[in-house]
């Protein structure tokens, strides 16, 4: 088998700047005006990977497994800052983001180590760690901006609702349900057509690497699921956690989510 | 009778300085009492107060004597219905909206009672607007505080609003009703307050 983790030196990567060529030149052409922001894209990813690539060579070798929870808190720290700035104009965003991802990165990848389905060493946790943080942060984004979005929107129906003595768990009630499915259906959906529609990533990796198509899905299916797992739980966790900001102790919903008319 | 509400040096801020500012004024239990100001006065504002939506920032508003803050407020907004200016049906019927009173309540506000199956976002303006009043008043509040409830209604059912609110207010209700318009207030209410 073909191992083409080897064949792609800087060469192959300069090259492959045609496929942004490509990109960019769509934009200009169509004045989309995102040529700009592609090549700030494609120079900071370069940079960045290329720093990643760096750290975990040196982490990969043998006596440095202790600084795992180190750079995964790192992680979780890039995650909720990430986070935290989309969910802006939910009060404490950042803490909902950090306790969203952290939940969600915690639980998942502690019952793989527990249950021993991966081992515990840096060359698992980490790639299985960014995977399940970045899908965590998209979905306390997702939910925290759709909850507050959805709550401005129905102030008026949530007000009404308050006013008939509701509580505010029961007056944002089917906004917290509708934002907690907006979260976790994604990876529902991928999870469904994963193999039909796309091949996802831990499995494209693997057979690019040369492993067996079986050994690719086995590990494909337990980062699914993980996935599924931590996504529901950094919903849940967001979900949870907004709903009790953008609502005062006195069940009101809190001023700066409405404009007050005269 | 003693006053039913009463506003005490309240301020409340909103994004570009004060919307209401050092406001007193008192409300008694008895009959119907309008709120009647320019739009931007700070008449909804007010209201809202009255079943704590929102809270001044200085100032107290009192219910029955007492800080409204010292009330349950889950309790103090059953006590203190506040319907709005644009009716709000909610998803479901007539019936799912308004609850197990219905045909009480239906004849209590003038809506036929066979509308109750129908599907609450079906009803003309005019008709969710009484559905709400319906609402409110199923709750058997002490209070009923409405916010321009003839605003969005066309001249006939505007007229049948306000026989309504009228009839409630003589019914023993306390009713505190905000309008833009001075004449309405003259007309319907037993006192007006003008800001």
């Amino acid at each position: 088998m073909t191992d083409l983790s080897g064949r792609i030196g800087f060469g192959e990567v300069a090259l492959s700047l045609v496929l942004v060529a490509i990109a960019v030149a769509i934009s200009w052409r169509r004045k989309a005006g995102l040529e700009q922001d592609m090549v700030v894209a494609t120079f900071r990813s370069f940079a960045q990977l290329l720093a990643v690539g760096f750290v975990l060579e040196w982490l990969f070798v043998g006596g440095r497994e202790w600084l795992t929870p180190f750079v995964l808190a790192a992680m979780i720290g890039a995650a909720t800052l990430t986070s935290g700035a989309r969910g802006k104009g939910v009060p404490g965003a950042r803490a909902i983001a950090a306790a969203a991802v952290t939940a969600a990165a915690a639980a998942t990848l502690g019952v793989l180590l527990a249950l021993r389905i991966v081992p515990a060493e840096p060359r698992a946790a980490i790639p299985l760690g960014s995977m399940i943080l970045s899908n965590a942060m998209n979905t306390a984004s997702l939910v925290m901006s759709r909850l507050r979005d959805d709550l401005a929107s129905h102030r008026r129906e949530v007000e009404a609702r308050l006013s008939l003595g509701q509580t505010a768990a029961e007056a944002g009630g089917p906004w917290h349900r509708s934002a907690l499915r907006t979260g976790i259906l994604p990876i529902v959906d991928n999870t469904k057509v994963v193999g039909l529609v796309a091949l996802p990533g831990a499995m494209t990796g693997m057979l690019l690497a040369g492993a067996s198509p079986e050994a690719a899905i086995r590990l494909q299916l337990v980062v699914m699921y993980m996935l599924l797992a931590g996504t529901a739980l950094a919903a849940l966790v967001a979900g949870a956690l907004t709903i009790r900001r953008l609502f005062t102790r006195d069940h009101q919903v809190i001023r700066s989510l409405r404009r007050v008319p005269g | 009778m003693g006053d039913r509400f009463e506003y005490r040096e309240v301020r409340v801020d909103g994004d570009g300085g004060p919307i209401v500012d050092g406001f007193s004024a008192r409300i008694p239990a008895d009959g119907l009492t309008a709120l009647v100001g320019p739009s931007g006065a700070g008449k909804s504002t007010l209201l809202r107060l009255l079943n704590r939506l929102d809270d001044p920032d200085s100032g107290v508003v009192l219910f029955d004597g007492r800080d409204v803050r010292d009330y349950d407020v889950l309790d103090l907004r059953r006590r203190v219905q506040l319907v709005g200016q644009v009716p709000v049906p909610f998803a479901g019927t007539v019936l799912d909206n308004v609850g197990e009173r219905w045909e009480e309540l239906a004849e209590r506000v003038g809506l036929p009672a066979a509308i109750g199956s129908r599907p609450a976002d079906v009803l003309s303006v005019g008709e969710a607007q009484r559905m709400c009043l319906a609402r409110a008043l199923g709750r058997q509040p002490d209070c009923l505080i409405l916010d321009e409830p003839t605003s969005a209604l066309d001249t006939a059912s505007k007229a049948g609003v306000e026989r309504l609110v009228r009839s409630l207010a003589d019914g023993g209700l306390t009713v505190v009703m905000v309008t833009h318009d001075p004449r309405q207030a003259d007309h319907l209410a037993d006192r007006v307050i003008r800001l």
